[in-house]
């Protein structure tokens, strides 16, 4: 049996292969066609309260850190309903878990946590209840302009927000101050601190970027692009547009400079990175605070709080993050669901959501004295909610993500990935993600042209 | 195997000295470069080995903060492994156990399976058994993982997503092992010896249990080693098979921990994921340990023609 080595590495390699293409398929199965499957009951306000009096099981999936303690307070407050919480996975697992059980007619939660970015991938097809029919629509004054958006697709009202993530800009103290950099209020002081910066010490960066979809797609939001928009079965994608080419016109700089670290976000490498000083700075959601807290211990002390840096010096900032709450069409009691949904990210679920350290969405509790007041002794007693709930209203309007959004990310690091890796311009790997993109929008039956 | 009783024949200090020429067969030159060649390999898979090792003496701190492969400041194995088995209610024991049965009820069966058959297809000649070589090639050139996901739809529509079926029936067939066994069964057992068997009046199904069943040990215990690593490792079905965290087995519920560092609301947990992943390949290890003198016979069966 000689061979055997031969074949189980030839195995491998089909395997890995295989895997590749499974996964493209498995994306492949979203937003093509309509599954609902169920009957649709007809929703109320008033079925959302008697669902609750009546009782009954539902089950919710979620990674959230906070879902635990909320499912706990919930079924306290209603004994009479079971949740069952289950932690089908992080992102892209947890997405595709849920679109095989969409595609499959059952097994899918009767709640599922999404986020805003993968929304529109769920609520076009018909996969997730119009909450309007509840009368949720009613709550609006309730959340942030920026994030009751984006719990919309096309007309309907697909969740409530739970978290938000409006940009701010997180710098290292300590850092800036032993070489002399002070807080870039423009992205061309931005430029200019990190060109001082890694002159003084090759090994430090003002930031790292490695090619990242989500910072991506942000980054062009803040600048004010509208590269996609979605208009029933017609997409349009134009990574050309003004507030593109404005944000390129600065990170080419920063890109084809070697002025940011080629360190990828959320691995070991940058938990120590941002702990020691190799990271200077960060563009990013205002959730950082607490992952930084629980994670970056070193840089207790070190880390402070600023306004996102502007091109015009005007305040303006994107949303980076953030998820909301959905009810399924597969779930055999939406009532109970929205309910649910309702309590979780309208009345009892947001205090605990505040406690496990999380950024809210909702206005009363960005306007509440003791957190916008509150100082953070991480951040050196800066009271950095002063900061991020400014941020929150400076959030650039008219933003929204592709109905495919999920796969464009898959192969963002393909397309604008390489133009990182060689660092060069940026508008190469943009042209060839938008050419990608087209033809894949057109594949899933879009009318896609850009 | 001629060759291994051949060896030991020879006398064990051979001629020092003179007398035998020094490219005889029997005493290969050494090559200094295929040796170099060898250390070099010998490294290259001992240091992942020694950093999973090391780091799991870590605590998520001393991870981020101390050189790869040396200790950190703080010797924390016992505390990272008593961690790791209480994490989320211990369930990384619920895990391990779900693995277990996957591996028992699954590469064991598998394994059964292709004894039974390979030994059939070699030994009787019935119709239709060249169409299911056939059959059998195809299957051996597509690997379990392109079926993964036709698997899912169709276990979908039978209903049994997200229950241990959906793990063990897949693991049930192993073209590769049957392949094997037939190729094993072909050689191993002498026609001559099912003959005097039958002779003396003994049934089909008592010759495959007392006479075949003996010979074959070798090659069954291959087979099980691989479908046991193969099962052991699984990771795309019951990724793609399950969404309840108490039914997933250790590499479906180790990623889900590492992936715990991504995103709002991250919580890193490097260090148990690390002690996990170690106490995960420990079982594996003292498998081949113990297996291995049979593994060894069964890869050589066959390269030599008796």
């Amino acid at each position: 049996m000689k061979t055997s080595h031969r074949r189980s590495v030839r195995r491998l390699v089909l395997a890995t292969a295989a895997v590749t293409a499974a996964t493209v398929l498995l994306a492949a199965c979203g937003g093509s066609d309509d599954s609902g499957g169920s009957a649709q009951p007809q929703g109320s306000p008033d079925a959302v309260n008697a669902a609750l009096e009546k009782g009954g099981t539902i089950t919710y999936w979620s990674w959230t850190p906070s879902a635990e303690a909320q499912v706990a307070a919930f079924q306290k407050e209603y004994p009479n309903v079971k949740v069952n919480l289950v932690n089908a996975g992080t992102g892209n697992d947890h997405y595709t878990k849920l679109q095989n059980a969409i595609k499959a007619g059952s097994g899918a939660p009767d709640v599922a946590q999404i986020e805003y970015q993968a929304l529109p991938q769920f609520a076009l097809p018909g996969s997730l209840v119009d909450l309007r029919e509840y009368g949720f629509n009613t709550y609006e004054s309730a959340y942030t302009a920026s994030t009751w958006t984006a719990v919309h697709a096309g007309d309907g009202l697909y969740g409530l927000p739970q978290d938000s993530g409006p940009m701010a800009l997180f710098y290292n103290k300590e850092v800036f101050d032993k070489y002399g950099i002070t807080v870039p209020k423009t992205w061309d002081e931005y430029v200019a601190a990190g060109k001082k910066l890694h002159a003084a010490d090759p090994k430090k960066y003002i930031t790292n970027d490695s090619g990242d979809a989500g910072f991506t797609t942000s980054m062009i939001w803040q600048a004010g692009g509208k590269p996609f928009s979605t208009d029933g079965k017609n997409v349009s994608i134009n990574l050309q547009d003004d507030g593109t080419k404005k944000w390129t016109g600065v990170w080419d700089q920063l890109v084809t400079g070697g002025l940011v670290g080629n360190i990828p976000g959320w691995t070991d490498e940058w938990f120590k990175a941002l702990g020691d000083g190799t990271i200077a700075s960060l563009p990013t959601g205002a959730w950082m605070p607490g992952v930084m807290e629980a994670s970056v211990k070193a840089g207790a002390g070190k880390w402070r709080v600023a306004p996102m840096p502007t091109y015009d010096g005007q305040p303006a900032t994107a949303e980076n993050g953030g998820s909301t709450q959905s009810v399924l069409k597969q779930s055999a009691n939406p009532a109970l669901a929205a309910a649910f949904v309702k309590w979780l990210n309208h009345d009892g679920g947001v205090k605990p959501f505040l406690a496990s350290g999380g950024f809210p969405s909702t206005t009363a509790d960005l306007k509440d004295a003791t957190f916008v007041d509150k100082p953070s002794a991480y951040f050196g007693g800066q009271q950095i909610n002063q900061v991020l709930t400014g941020s929150a209203d400076s959030v650039v309007k008219g933003w929204s993500y592709l109905p495919f959004q999920l796969y464009a990310n898959t192969i963002f690091g393909d397309t604008v990935g390489k133009s990182y890796q060689a660092k060069s311009e940026l508008n190469t790997g943009l042209k060839a993600w938008q050419d990608a993109l087209v033809t894949y929008g057109n594949q899933q039956g879009f009318q896609t042209n850009g | 195997m001629s060759t291994t009783t051949l060896l030991r024949s020879r006398p064990s200090r051979p001629l020092k000295g003179g007398g035998v020429s020094r490219t005889s067969p029997l005493k290969p030159r050494r090559s200094r470069l295929l040796t170099g060649m060898m250390l070099l390999y010998l490294v290259y898979t001992l240091v992942p080995l020694l950093w999973l090792l090391l780091s799991a003496t870590k605590t998520q701190d001393d991870l981020l903060s101390s050189p790869g492969l040396w200790f950190g400041k703080t010797f924390a194995l016992f505390s990272n492994i008593q961690d790791t088995l209480t994490y989320d209610d211990g369930i990384f024991l619920r895990w391990l156990g779900n693995t277990l049965l996957y591996v028992v009820v699954g590469a064991g069966g598998a394994t059964l399976l292709a004894t039974a058959a390979g030994y059939g297809l070699a030994k009787y000649k019935f119709a239709g058994r060249r169409a299911v070589f056939a059959v059998l090639l195809g299957a051996v050139a597509v690997p379990g993982t392109a079926l993964a996901v036709p698997t899912f739809l169709m276990f979908s529509n039978l209903g049994l997503t997200n229950t241990v079926w959906a793990i063990i029936i897949p693991s049930l067939v192993s073209p590769f092992g049957l392949y094997l066994m037939w190729v094993y069964a072909s050689d191993a057992i002498p026609h001559d010896l099912l003959e005097a068997a039958r002779i003396d009046g003994a049934g089909e199904i008592r010759i495959f249990f007392t006479v075949a069943l003996r010979l074959l040990v070798p090659g069954v215990v291959t087979v099980l080693l691989f479908a046991v690593v193969a099962t052991w490792n699984n990771y795309f079905l019951p990724l793609i098979m399950l969404s309840k965290p108490n039914l997933y087995p250790l590499t479906v519920g180790l990623t889900q921990w590492s992936n715990q560092a991504t995103g709002v609301g991250a919580r890193p947990i490097y260090n148990l994921v690390i002690t996990g992943s170690l106490l995960t390949i420990v079982p594996l290890v003292i498998a081949f340990l113990f297996l291995q003198r049979f593994w060894q016979s069964g890869l050589s069966a066959g390269s030599v023609k008796q």
